[in-house]
């Protein structure tokens, strides 16, 4: 029982019929008690008999060739077991669902912090000391350029779409932006290293790994060693943190199952901190140019929104910077374009939110001084501007929740009390709000799930991921409230791959996904039970272990003579095509600008979001929260620095690369959901909500430091150095 | 090298090489995979113990410099079936996502809220002596030794600040 659903059309709202109360409560997870009590296990916490231990080794040159490797002094420490490197090895992570190999470039080195081989020795001190006692040598192909803004830029024809006339409409607006802004490379920094045991068991490949879209991961894997799919099996039930960083199999993946099976050993790797920077694909650094035009009465009758971004040769990637450019409003005229660099600094990838991320920050900034420029309010800017149809293709919107999340986040916020720009002060400290609009595309990806009633409760099983995002939570409660079970009655199995493949986690996608496919199966189990029962499909009611419809009621054990298992599969349809389905909403901030320091801190903020339905009030509103600290963490001071002569990372570690901390972040940190359904997205009508998080979230805090200080900052992280030179150049 | 200490409660004498961490000890030594490694340099505050009292990282400390230490860590607070306050609060508040910096926070939250029924001033107290009041401020400086990119923090010190507030009554 595998047939597909295709989503081709709205379904009924089952969820909102059912009688559990389960879905969009805001219960605990399930697996919380382990996570507090340190016996969730994470990738590098098993013990295999006869473990030993991996360290990578990484390339010092940027370009060129690795012609040898003395191990000489290597070989001098007891406890050496070798070193391995070879033509399987790959270059970097694999980019999201790539489902095949990643690059394998053998000993051709394209940037610097490449893994290049792994050093195995039976205790981790050992190796590490092993692997500084490495000599390689190489033969450098010198002039690796380094710097983005230093080659020929390629044209991404797969990102432009062009309407209109742009540069007649900026001449004839009545207002008009023409900017510039640079954001920083980003990295995920999940708390969690990465990390893989691989051990070859009965002719399988077992791998315990961090990793966020097993179904892809064990396909990318097989590849790369050069087996069958079927011969390997992934486990990661426990993900300390992705946020894109753990898409794709990564490099110490494939390096700990070459070696093992070479040494007929297990072996573990654990990345260090630093070779995590250097080597997992990272956030491009973006330049980009906007540019918007405006009729007398805030009309835009253009946008323009070009970019450059970064990576290497030979990766499909690129962050897709214009996004939400493309959907967030309308006119008539438009140039979304894109260019790419190919240099040698690390690779990139997908970090939370690709595109949205950093694109907003542009957008919502610019909207903002055309604002100011118009002399209307930035959320009546915004009104003014919401298309009917999506500007590109022409499709209607999904539920759609612009319009209230300004208003209603505006009355939320107190804007009303919005102070002229630059007029309110409290001693050195100067106060201003902020506003910005979100939206991050929604997606439904091929998904199964399998659900198993029988008398002791229901089993839910899917290679879906919980990366910290609430699978357990809220896959437990669809199927809770499908087969009128409470919660305590559920059990939920998950990140096996030998289970049905899921989506995985990313995109924001896995929720919905994952969580039609649980919703599928429950759909079939209740047809089987409306069978049992005598009665149709419409009037069955189940609830507390009853079962009840036309007139009759069982119990839900005597139904249950075996159990009954139904496996739901779900694909996007026609509703993909004729809707386009997004997550919207506002963020406004207050912040603190210290007008001697430069410092900047967030006092407060509140982001009013629609993402369909709700399905774990808890876990959703920390999804929300975490994208909304990583909107200020990019706002204010995350940044990526590359040595200037090879590319290198030198921001290596969390020291100097400063991701937010308790400090950084106001115990007010509100979030709304709009009651919304997204009835063309699935038939559990929700949406995605950890990107739609992050996305304005950024803006609205540097729209809030111009409200305090007058002072517009178009260059990110607007760290105390650039809020000063704002100062200097007078507001 | 032997070293011989306690870990919640128990004695473990280990043979170590000397270069093996405190948390590398606990994690692959003694198989308590509660503490965790997030940076292995003292940055991120994910393998935060109580070592005679006081919080430290425990990746910046060798294992053989613990001869006769008394050491906590996050399996000697609860169990799963059986949670200390601050861990049933965490899961209360939803105090964490991944779950994988939750043992720091936790560890780190017990020896900050010793620290200030001691009377220890930090940063951002008013006053260098007399007891500070656990304020949001107060905590958010104590706790930001432990980095959660996951970025559970408003609700991580929610959580804390109900055991605190519990505490004063």
């Amino acid at each position: 029982m595998s047939d597909t659903f295709t989503m081709d059309e709205a379904q009924p709202r089952l969820l909102d019929e059912t009688k559990q109360g389960l879905v969009g409560a805001p219960l605990d997870r399930p697996e919380g008690k382990l996570k507090v009590t340190g016996t969730a296990t994470y990738a590098a916490e098993f013990k295999p008999e006869g473990m030993v231990h991996g360290v990578m080794l990484r390339a010092t040159i940027t370009r060129g060739k690795v012609t040898g490797f003395d191990e000489t002094e290597a070989k001098k420490l007891p406890g050496y077991l070798g070193l391995f490197h070879g033509p399987e090895f790959v270059r970097n992570p694999a980019q999201g669902m790539a489902g095949a190999a990643p690059v394998q470039p053998g000993d051709r080195v394209d940037y610097h912090g490449q893994p290049i081989g792994l050093v195995v020795a039976e205790s981790f001190e050992t190796a590490r000391d092993a692997a500084a006692r490495i000599k390689t040598s190489y033969e450098q192909n010198p002039g690796a350029p380094v710097d983005p803004a230093g080659v020929e830029l390629e044209l991404n024809e797969k990102r432009e779409s062009i309407q209109g006339d742009l540069d007649a409409a900026m001449e004839k607006a009545a207002q008009s932006v023409d900017l510039e802004y640079t954001t920083a490379g980003h990295v995920a920094a999940a708390m969690e290293p990465h990390a893989g045991i691989a051990e070859w068991k009965d002719g399988r490949l077992v791998l315990h790994g961090s990793l966020q879209m097993v179904r892809f991961n064990k396909e990318e894997l097989a590849d790369a060693v050069g087996i069958e799919s079927d011969k390997v099996h992934i486990l990661a039930p426990y993900v300390g943190g992705g946020f894109g960083s753990k898409l794709g199999i990564s490099s110490e993946h494939v390096a700990a199952a070459l070696a093992a099976r070479e040494l007929d050993r297990p072996v573990r790797i654990v990345l260090s901190r630093q070779t995590v920077f250097d080597a997992v694909l990272r956030r491009t650094e973006t330049w980009q140019r906007l540019r918007l035009s405006a009729d007398a009465s805030g009309k835009l009758t253009g946008i323009g929104h070009e970019d450059r971004v970064s990576n290497l040769e030979e990766e499909a990637f690129s962050e897709p910077v214009n996004a939400a450019s493309r959907f967030m409003y309308g006119a008539p005229n438009r140039v979304m374009r894109q260019h790419i660099s190919r240099n040698h600094r690390t690779p990139t990838g997908s970090v939370r939110a690709p595109g949205e991320a950093v694109g907003t920050f542009a957008l919502e900034t610019a909207m903002d001084e055309l604002a100011e420029k118009l002399g209307l309010c930035p959320v009546e800017l915004r009104l003014r501007n919401i298309p009917e149809k999506h500007p590109d293709t022409g499709q209607a919107y999904s539920a759609r929740a612009l319009e209230d999340s300004l208003r209603e986040g505006a009355k939320r916020f107190g804007w009303d009390q919005r102070p002229e720009t630059g007029t309110r002060r409290e001693g050195e400290w100067l106060i201003g709000m902020g506003v910005a609009a979100a939206g991050r595309a929604n997606f439904l990806v091929p998904s199964a799930a399998r659900v198993t009633l029988s008398a002791d409760g229901a089993l839910v099983e899917t290679d879906m991921t919980d990366i910290g995002t609430g699978s357990y939570a809220i896959l437990g409660q669809i199927a809770g409230e499908m087969l009128g079970l409470p919660i305590d009655k559920v059990s939920v199995h998950l990140a096996d791959s030998d289970l049905p493949g899921a989506s995985g986690s990313g995109g924001s996608f896995g929720a919905s996904s994952s969580g039609s496919s649980v919703f599928l199966a429950a759909r079939k189990i209740r047809e089987q039970l409306a069978d049992k029962l005598g009665c149709k499909f419409e009037e069955l009611s189940l609830g507390n272990g009853e079962v009840s419809g036309g007139g009759k009621t069982a119990k839900l054990v005597d139904l249950l003579s075996d159990p009954i298992s139904a496996e739901g599969k779900i694909e996007g349809g026609k509703t993909a095509k004729s809707h386009f389905s997004a997550g919207f909403g506002a963020h406004f901030a207050e912040v603190a600008v210290n007008e001697v320091s430069g410092e900047v801190r967030v006092r407060r903020m509140l982001g009013v979001l629609g993402i369909g339905r709700v399905l774990n009030e808890k876990t959703a509103r920390s999804q929300a929260v975490g994208g909304m600290v990583w909107g200020v963490g990019s706002a204010l001071h995350e940044e990526l620095g590359h040595d200037p002569r090879t590319g290198h990372i030198v921001t290596r570690d969390l020291a100097n690369y400063h991701v937010p901390s308790h400090a950084d972040i106001p115990r007010e940190m509100e979030v709304v959901f709009l009651p919304e359904r997204d009835d063309e997205a699935n038939p559990i009508q929700s949406k995605g909500v950890g990107e739609l998080g992050i996305s304005g979230a950024g803006a609205a805090v540097i729209n809030a430091i111009h409200n305090a200080t007058g002072v517009r900052l178009r260059h990110y992280p607007a760290t105390p150095d650039k809020v000063l030179e704002g100062f200097a150049n007078g507001r | 090298m032997k070293v011989s200490f306690h870990v919640n409660g128990e004695a473990r004498a280990l043979d170590l090489d000397p270069r093996v961490t405190l948390l590398d000890a606990l994690r692959d030594h003694l198989e308590l995979t509660g503490s965790k490694k997030g940076c292995d340099h003292g940055q991120c505050g994910a393998c935060t113990v109580l070592v005679d009292g006081r919080r430290v990282n425990s990746c910046l400390s060798l294992a053989v410099m613990h001869e006769g230490s008394e050491i906590t860590t996050i399996e000697g607070l609860g169990t799963p079936e059986n949670l200390n306050p601050l861990q049933q609060e965490f899961v209360s508040c939803d105090g964490y996502q991944c779950g994988y910096c939750t043992p720091g926070q936790i560890m780190s939250a017990t020896g900050m809220l010793a620290e200030a029924a001691e009377g220890a001033p930090s940063h951002v107290s008013d006053s260098l002596t007399g007891k500070a009041e656990l304020s949001d401020a107060e905590i958010a400086e104590r706790m930001s030794g432990n980095l959660c990119r996951c970025s559970a923090y408003p609700f991580i010190r929610e959580a804390i600040s109900r055991v605190a507030e519990a505490e004063e009554k």
